[in-house]
């Protein structure tokens, strides 16, 4: 047996994306534990219910993270919408899937720049933020910011579409599909990328079950737990589930480029079938007392929403629970054993969103 | 000495931002904005550095890592406060974990405002961060002679 030595990982790390600590015992270059340690980013975010109105406290909770911005919005305001008993219009619906799914698109692709960032492939890096720069132009178009949306109300949506901002988004749509093609393909062909991918970082299926692994770190194992199977505008929307079975970081990063794929399928599916009438309804008066649970699949996976009111216009408690603190022990368990160099690609490869997961 | 100011490198750290001005600062180094083309390299090492660019609000937490990394940069240095939250704390200002803008544990040069802070406005606060190195830059050789 060699000897043990302790190596800090992070915060700060020129081959990590996010703030996060980890501390690798070391066995020569073998992992044989990381004991991850996180807080440099909590702020304590859910606290601010008990002095925002439940109305703003909408923008507070769409900068739990800037990347998945617009799906954390609708999950508060899907868990509102259920405690008061709105009905959101079918159009305000649509809309809201389309931007759910556009958000996906632009996610995953700033990961696979990032993974190619890790990777040490840098054109591919930069070819991935360019494709994904046609999304941001659609949403600065339509909403008038890039990152931060602030597109979804309580009730539905903020404004409605124009065939010429609908027209935009199917172009949109288009580009990535052609550019997609071809950017695909590195990421399951490229030599490279393989020799660096395929085989590293295997996370077993009974294990992401048993780690309770969600979004795409799960789906790379074989494991269905995409909660968008169990929506019907989902379902008439034309969604499949993508699962990959060898639960490496390349199934990993395939389960990221098909999801964008079928992502763009469902926008234009969305595009075709939207329906008329109102984006939204007027909501009115203070929450009832009770509690709810909403669910939204967000490109790192499931996140759950609970809101609980006293019947005053300050909620008594809001809470999110987020893919990437899910994902964390199923992280732990693939970096024990693994060496040193493949570590970057690990904690990248659970597209670690630190801003969630602390709040 | 003066290569520094025509090719700075910057230091990125996100102290508790919410990723949304992450992303436009590694925005600004992708293709639309491509600042690499004046020489602005983005480096993880603070010793290399000569513009600290800080996301977020600080915590108890992450106020050590933040002044450690800006006593590892090498004078003279630059701090950019990227977007509002590192500005003042902007809608975290009120959480209980926060402690308020950067300029509560080192010195900042340059506020960018915004939530998040765009692309072309970071770029200006790194233009205008660069005149304030080349000031500094002065006053040391100065001092030296």
């Amino acid at each position: 047996m060699g000897k043990r030595t302790i190596v800090p990982f992070g915060p700060q790390h020129p081959a990590l994306p996010e703030p996060v600590h980890l501390d690798l015992e070391l066995e020569d270059e073998t992992v044989v534990r990381a004991i991850p340690s996180i807080g440099y980013v909590h702020r304590g975010l859910e606290k601010l219910t008990e002095s925002r109105d439940y109305k703003d406290m909408m923008y507070v909770m769409e900068r739990v993270c800037g990347i998945c911005s617009f799906g954390h919005g609708w999950g508060y305001a899907g868990a509102v919408e259920g405690l008061m008993g709105v009905e959101v219009p079918e159009r305000g619906q649509y809309l809201r899937v389309m931007f759910h799914e556009l958000s996906r698109i632009h996610s995953h692709l700033l990961w696979l720049g990032l993974l190619a960032d890790g990777l040490g492939f840098d054109s591919l890096f930069m070819h991935c933020w360019r494709i994904r720069e046609k999304i941001l132009d659609v949403f600065e178009a339509i909403t008038g910011g890039r990152v931060i949306l602030s597109f979804c109300e309580i009730g539905g949506v903020k404004k409605d579409l124009t065939p010429e901002m609908l027209r935009m988004v199917g172009e949109a749509c288009d580009f990535v599909e052609d550019e997609m093609r071809k950017t695909g393909l590195v990421f399951m062909k490229d030599t490279s990328v393989r020799n660096r991918l395929c085989g590293t970082g295997v996370l077993s299926k009974e294990d992401a079950m048993s780690l309770c692994s969600v979004g795409p770190v799960a789906r790379g194992s074989g494991v269905n737990n995409d909660i968008r199977s169990v929506s019907p505008i989902y379902k008439d929307l034309g969604f499949e589930p993508v699962l990959y079975d060898e639960g490496d970081c390349w199934s990993r990063c395939m389960v990221r480029v098909d999801e964008i794929m079928g992502s763009l399928e469902i926008v234009r599916n969305a595009i075709r079938n939207l329906p008329g009438g109102d984006v939204s309804v007027p909501v009115k008066g203070n929450p009832p007392v009770g509690e709810y649970v909403f669910r939204v699949e967000q490109p790192r996976g499931e996140a759950f929403y609970y809101v609980k009111s006293d019947g005053t216009k300050h909620l008594e408690r809001a809470r999110v629970r987020t893919p990437t603190n899910i994902n964390i022990p199923a992280m732990v368990k693939t970096l024990q054993g693994c060496s040193l160099q493949d570590v970057s690609m690990l904690v990248i490869t659970i597209d670690p969103c630190i801003s969630c997961t602390e709040r | 000495m003066s290569g520094t100011t025509k090719s700075p490198w910057l230091l990125h750290y996100d102290a508790s931002s919410c990723n949304g001005c992450d992303i436009e600062v590694l925005a600004c180094l992708t293709p639309l904005y491509d600042v690499e083309r004046f020489g602005v390299i983005n480096t993880g090492d603070p010793k290399q550095a000569d513009l600290f660019l800080v996301t977020g609000a600080v915590n108890d937490q992450n106020k050590n890592v933040v002044r450690q990394l800006y006593e590892q940069m090498p004078e003279p240095k630059v701090v950019v406060a990227v977007g509002v939250c590192a500005c003042s704390g902007g809608i975290f200002g009120d959480c209980y974990n926060i402690i308020g803008g950067v300029d509560k544990v080192i010195p900042v040069d340059v506020y960018v405002p915004g939530c998040a802070a765009r692309p072309e406005s970071i770029i200006d606060g790194v233009v205008k961060g660069l005149a304030v190195l080349e000031e500094k830059r002065k006053k040391i050789s100065e001092a030296k002679s």
